[in-house]
């Protein structure tokens, strides 16, 4: 390797420090200094996306990807570097397949079929310093539109670009914005929807714990288009590293300039606040993320109801968008709306983030265009299944959305076709599930998850989930009777009719698609009283 | 004066209206370990919320403790991809091993036995959580050596 002008770049993403990359980063430093290599510069990173290989650490400039590092490797690391030799053989990329030595990253499979715009700078920054950020081109967008745009030309670029909430719900970004803006009113919030709540999924705590000025900078420049002068982040409890590097930044980028008063001299201000959840799924929900951060539990309000963009935080005019919606702002507003609607569908623009995870080769985090197929992200990307074995289902949407057999592989990966495939798109959450998947065992696992997750202010979500799950985990017990089948498409028929909030409305689609495409597995418990992918004890 | 009102005088003058109820119980909670009954009274008399509110945020938040905790948090992750890799079994031995159900404490306050909704480390699945740290790609055997950790060091909660 060429002695010039080396980085090494070591993951610190969660899943990295838990196998040990704090340390590891600790013995790379102190090599570097007892060697006195002034010219390899050390880097910590936030997460490549490939936690499955971790602790993941990447030599610059020519990005020799090294996997499964261990702290007691870093003397061999530096010193491959500081003798210009080959990389170290034994921590490089293998190919799961083919077992051939995969060195650089760009070549890894995993990530030469990826797009990455919202985790683009993930892994390449240091996300505690500004001056990383910015030298990656950041708060160039927010300097554009502060000093360049109008409020209302800042809207129509986001309308024009087609970006649609990557919290699952798919609505119009640049719409909720116009609501916000029109919304009277002297006082107005902007929200980060960071309360990542669906089991499975980890994508908005990567981009936060990865890029978090990214998000910053996105919601300075709502603030700056609606007309508002504070905003919250609120972020899962359970995610303690995300909330560190989330106020890291927000401090830095209020000695920069970019938050506060008068932001880079437009007689705009602008604060933000970091709010950490308490653990409740149901605050995903906008109402109810509302009520939280208010102080009270979090329940959400039944319809008819003004919407958030016009009564929200304290009943004032809030925008609500999810942290890789608001992470996407920068990028339209540099680049062009008609650069991030280059990707992506008719109706679905832009990129989209998946954890991927469950019985695939190469689990964790990646960026794709919309309208990607299945196959593609599973097969190519994510390199089949574990184990040669059979590709089953896929599950997407969390809680909130279902699961969809091999034939649906070939169906564009959008918020249309998911929709009316009967799963969702949801936040990002994508679990492979293989021929050792017992499709009622795992629709009793999601029903198990909601009936405790519901917040039991209506009926039809608060006993109809428990009815459910009982009745399912009848049906994996080998106790299940004859109409059972009927029974759970009739009360989830019920409950997604009568609930009053988004929860309650989608909490029988894992149920409702498993039934759909893999009855047969339901009617060989009853009937038969056997598990057919033998996980069910009966 | 006791310990734990000791801590409310010292954290309560940081904080003043409704807004800030979760955020001060949060922050009681990681100085005390829980929130024993008279701190839920003095917090409701500084922010002048009824008891009866402050108690129905603690009580619906999972975060919330309103009994102390063991020295040892165990936290079995039931995400999704944890679940299909396995997390049951996991949790079964470490109930088998603990003498614990999930929920409970053990009466020397030794250890906690919870499960989480999703920790995120999805791509390690399954994860266990021990206090603050992560461990991921578990296995009904490998939760028998993190015990044997345990043996030998003190939590660190």
């Amino acid at each position: 390797m060429p002695k010039g002008e080396t980085t090494i770049f070591v993951c610190q993403g969660t899943g990295c420090v838990s196998g040990g990359s704090t340390e590891l980063y600790s013995l790379l430093e102190a090599e570097l200094a007892g060697a006195g290599a002034g010219n390899v510069r050390l880097k910590r990173t936030g997460c490549h996306g490939f936690c499955q290989q971790g602790p993941v650490v990447v030599i610059g400039p020519e990005r020799v990807f090294y996997v499964k590092v261990e702290p007691a490797d870093a003397k061999e690391i530096v010193a491959a570097i500081l003798a210009e030799e080959k990389p170290v053989q034994r921590l490089l990329y293998r190919d799961p397949v083919t077992g051939s030595i995969i060195p650089h990253y760009h070549d890894i499979p995993f990530y030469r079929e990826q797009e990455r715009v919202i985790l683009r700078n993930c892994g390449n920054i240091d996300p505690e310093d500004v001056d990383d950020y910015l030298a990656a081109g950041g708060y160039r967008a927010l300097t554009r539109a502060l000093k360049e745009m109008t409020r209302e030309e800042i809207i129509e670029e986001v309308k024009r670009s087609g970006l649609r909430g990557l919290g699952g719900a798919g609505f119009s970004a640049g719409r909720k914005w116009e609501a916000c803006y029109r919304a009277s009113g002297n006082e107005k919030f902007v929200i980060c929807n960071g309360d990542e709540g669906d089991p499975g999924a980890f994508q908005d705590r990567s981009v936060m714990e990865g890029d978090p000025h990214s998000i910053l900078e996105g919601m300075a420049i709502a603030g700056y288009a609606i007309g508002a002068n504070k905003g919250y982040i609120y972020v899962r409890a359970e995610y303690p590293l995300a909330v560190h590097r989330l106020k890291t930044a927000v401090k830095q980028a209020g000695e920069r300039g970019f938050l506060g008063r008068n932001i880079l001299g437009s007689g705009f201000d602008f604060d933000i606040e970091i709010f950490q959840g308490a653990g409740a799924f149901v605050c995903g929900e906008s109402t109810a993320l509302v009520r939280s951060i208010e102080g009270y539990r979090g329940l959400p309000r039944p319809l008819p109801r003004p919407r958030t963009s016009e009564a929200g935080l304290w009943g004032k005019p809030t925008l609500l968008n999810n942290v890789k919606t608001l992470a996407s702002v920068p990028h339209i507003i540099l680049q062009g709306a008609d650069w991030f609607a280059a990707r992506g569908t008719e109706r679905s623009k832009g990129t989209a983030v998946f954890s991927l995870t469950g019985k695939v080769v190469n689990c964790g985090l990646i960026e794709v265009p919309m309208g990607a197929s299945l196959r593609k992200i599973i097969f190519e990307i994510g390199g089949g299944i574990q184990g040669n074995k059979t590709f089953k289902a896929v599950q997407t949407g969390g809680p909130s959305g279902g699961c969809l057999p091999a034939e649906m592989l070939d169906i564009p990966v959008d918020f249309d076709s998911l929709t009316s495939a009967g799963s969702i798109m949801g936040s990002g959450g994508m679990v492979i599930l293989d021929e050792n998947t017992c499709m009622v065992d795992l629709a009793r696992y999601f029903l198990d998850f909601t009936q405790r997750e519901s917040c039991g202010q209506c009926i039809p979500c608060r006993l109809g989930t428990r009815q459910m799950f009982t009745i399912l985990d009848d049906i994996t017990k080998g106790q299940g009777r004859p109409g059972d089948i009927e029974l759970l498409v009739e009360l989830g028929g019920i409950i997604a009719r009568g609930s009053l909030c988004g929860l309650g409305k989608t909490v029988p689609n894992p149920v409702l698609t498993t039934i759909r495409y893999f009855r047969a597995e339901y009617e060989a418990h009853i009937y038969e009283h056997r598990c057919p992918a033998g996980v069910c004890q009966m | 004066m006791d310990e734990e009102l000791a801590i409310c005088k010292k954290v309560l003058p940081f904080y003043s209206t409704r807004h800030h109820l979760i955020p001060v119980l949060q922050e009681l909670q990681s100085k005390i370990g829980y929130l024993p009954e008279k701190v839920i009274v003095e917090v409701s008399r500084h922010l002048r919320v009824p008891a009866s509110d402050v108690y129905a945020v603690a009580s619906f938040y999972d975060q919330f403790r309103l009994q102390p905790l063991g020295r040892k948090r165990i936290a079995v992750c039931r995400g999704t991809a944890c679940h299909v890799r396995g997390a049951p079994q996991i949790l079964k031995r470490i109930e088998a091993m603990t003498n614990l159900k999930e929920g409970e404490t053990s009466p020397d306050l030794e250890y906690t036995l919870e499960t989480v909704g999703c920790i995120g480390c999805c791509a390690l699945a399954p994860c266990v959580r021990v206090n603050k740290e992560v461990f991921g790609e578990m296995s009904p055997e490998r939760v028998a050596e993190l015990f044997d950790v345990f043996g030998e060091e003190d939590g660190n909660a």
